[in-house]
């Protein structure tokens, strides 16, 4: 379990369904935190820097997987590239074989097996990542060119800098802000994270998500508390919502109320912890529960879920 | 015309808008959810499910050791990490695997078994109102998307002909599964929350969808939002510097966002609800159809 002397607390904030308020929530977190290290996961369309307001320390280009090309010029149309892709990349125009960004994988299969060697294979600049200062601590956080794909890669490198700056500056927590939905950068996100916080919302829809969310947790074996915001909009869906939680072993670490001091809050590019509002008080709770959080020993050792894989016949 | 639902921003109301959207739109049309990692429109709507298919990709699943000669030609093909060589023995992780094929094609001993990864399921149906629909869902702890996405893109094109409308409830973001979405329509439809957050992610998400060359246009959900001074004026300030058709707004309502987290459709809350969605309905096909012929 995460001990301050050995282990880096990685507490990552997701919720299946978008627009919970984990942004918000984080931002109010990150005013409360001692000794950690921010990150902003949700790469595509981050938002957590529109509070923290980084002031950048250094910024490295991300250069995300390879792309095929193919050199018309030394290509002699034989077609074995179109017919090895199993990505439908490769298209027929006008006498010549071209490759569909959009759809290449960047496998390499047809790089490689080309016998004139003329499709190239060469790095994509993908965006930025950077090291930042905010007033609340260093962060790490990056953006994508728009449109770009590899957010899972570049997840990956975000989480590698902010342990790397957390180790070589002795923090002891690293929080995240992670992206919605429960595919390739949530998951990126939870690879090696020691806490999952999933903020959720009374509707059918924050239920229907969060139980997927939290099955991808348990798929990787990594605890799951929940955090439900806005709960007074539907105060008879948060006490079902509880008792769905505790039956699947799911900490519980609080309410947030619907408060337009959080919209007023973000409007002046500050954490709700950072005004006066008693909204401020509530997650204060919430924070000082989830930083004391342990969770039981069984708890990391739930089963996988069945293998996905069945033999081809 | 097909129309995507979309946003930058996860939870502007794209489910919402388009559950909404249905129950107004005055022609006949199909329904398509296609956030597959997280699909919330059957939650609403409440299709009959007549059939389910299963989408899977062919994976290296096991090693013949008899025939395996150890050249290592499967795992210097693989891009993704999927095949390693553990001393003696050739180790596969069929979870990382892309179905790129090159392991067997370079294989010289026919070595390797092959196996189903399943990634998530196709799901076609009915409302009750007759409205043809279609969902997919992907399999929890699966990596790769898009491939159920493309193949319920292609379920759609055997069911509606390409003069049929389709309203498709898109993931959120503008990275691979927003993108695919978005390749395979006529036109976009934003769903902006004017909050400090939504507004960054709505200029991502114009950045991203304008180099489509697809008609897009606007809709503000939540206006005047307690608390988030400036927030409409910001959408609308930069819809008109950039020549986006703000084609109207939903009001921020307790009331309604109580409604929709029991289920129900914001059209359905009474007669004022009802005729703002169908003339927002009537401006989206008359916006689009205009901008398509321009």
């Amino acid at each position: 379990m995460p001990d301050a002397k050995t282990e880096i607390h990685e507490i990552v904030v997701i919720s299946g369904k978008g627009g919970t308020g984990k942004t918000s929530l984080v931002a109010a977190f990150a005013a409360l935190a001692q000794n950690t290290v921010f990150c902003d996961l949700d790469v595509d369309v981050p938002d957590l820097h529109i509070i923290l307001r980084p002031v950048d320390r250094m910024s490295t280009p991300f250069m995300g997987g390879n792309k095929a090309s193919i050199r018309s010029d030394a290509c002699i149309t034989c077609g074995q590239c179109h017919e090895i892709c199993h990505f439908d990349a490769i298209k027929w125009q006008d006498g010549t074989f071209f490759i569909d960004p959009a759809l290449c994988e960047g496998c390499g299969v047809c790089v490689a097996l080309c016998p004139q060697l003329a499709i190239d294979f060469p790095e994509a600049h993908c965006g930025v990542w950077h090291i930042s200062d905010t007033r609340f601590g260093p962060m790490v956080h990056a953006a994508l060119v728009p449109g770009q794909e590899n957010s899972g890669r570049l997840v990956s490198v975000l989480k590698r800098e902010a342990r790397a700056l957390a180790k070589r500056e002795g923090f002891t927590t690293i929080l995240c802000d992670g992206s919605p939905g429960i595919g390739c950068p949530v998951i990126s996100s939870l690879a090696g994270a020691t806490l999952a916080v999933v903020v959720t919302e009374p509707s059918i829809s924050g239920l229907h998500d969060l139980e997927r969310v939290a099955g991808v947790c348990r798929h990787f074996r990594v605890p799951v508390g929940v955090v439900i915001n806005r709960w007074d909009l539907n105060p008879e869906g948060t006490t079902d919502m509880e008792n769905a939680c505790q039956k699947a072993g799911y900490a519980i670490f609080g309410r947030v109320p619907f408060d337009a001091a959080m919209a007023h809050a973000t409007a002046q590019g500050l954490a709700a912890t950072e005004t006066d509002a008693p909204l401020g008080h509530t997650i204060k709770k919430i924070w000082q529960t989830i930083v004391t959080f342990r969770p039981a020993a069984s708890a990391t050792l739930r089963p996988f879920i069945p293998a996905a894989q069945t033999p081809l016949d | 015309m097909r129309i995507a639902i979309a946003s930058g921003k996860g939870g502007a109301g794209k489910t919402t808008l388009t559950a909404s959207l249905h129950r107004v739109w005055p022609r006949s049309h199909v329904l398509a959810d296609t956030d597959v990692e997280a699909p919330n429109l059957h939650l609403f709507l409440h299709p009959q499910v007549e059939h389910t298919e299963v989408v899977s990709i062919v994976v290296p699943m096991a090693v013949e050791a008899a025939a395996c000669t150890l050249c290592g030609k499967c795992r210097s093909i693989c891009h993704f990490g999927a095949i390693a060589r553990f001393g003696q023995k050739m180790t596969l992780f069929p979870d990382m695997c892309h179905a790129c094929g090159g392991c067997f094609s370079v294989c010289g001993s026919n070595a390797l078994v092959k196996g189903q990864r399943t990634l998530g399921t196709i799901e076609l149906g009915h409302l009750a109102d007759g409205t043809s629909y279609v969902s997919g869902t992907t399999r929890i702890g699966e990596v790769m998307t898009p491939p159920v996405l493309r193949r319920l893109l292609a379920e759609l094109d055997t069911m509606a002909e390409n003069s049929t409308d389709v309203l498709l409830d898109s993931p959120p973001g503008v990275s691979c599964p927003a993108v695919t979405v978005a390749r395979n329509v006529n036109a976009v439809l934003l769903v902006v929350d004017p909050t400090p957050f939504g507004m960054a992610d709505f200029r991502i998400a114009w950045e991203a969808f304008r180099t489509l060359g697809l008609p897009l246009a606007v809709i503000i959900n939540r206006a005047d939002m307690p608390g988030n001074t400036g927030g409409d004026a910001a959408v609308a300030a930069f819809c008109q510097d950039h020549a986006l058709p703000l084609i109207g707004a939903v009001p921020f309502s307790r009331e309604a966002a109580k409604w929709v987290a029991q289920g129900g459709l914001i059209a359905d809350m009474g007669p004022q609800w009802h005729t703002l969605f169908a003339r927002m309905a009537n401006d989206i096909l008359f916006t689009f159809g205009e901008m398509g012929h321009a």
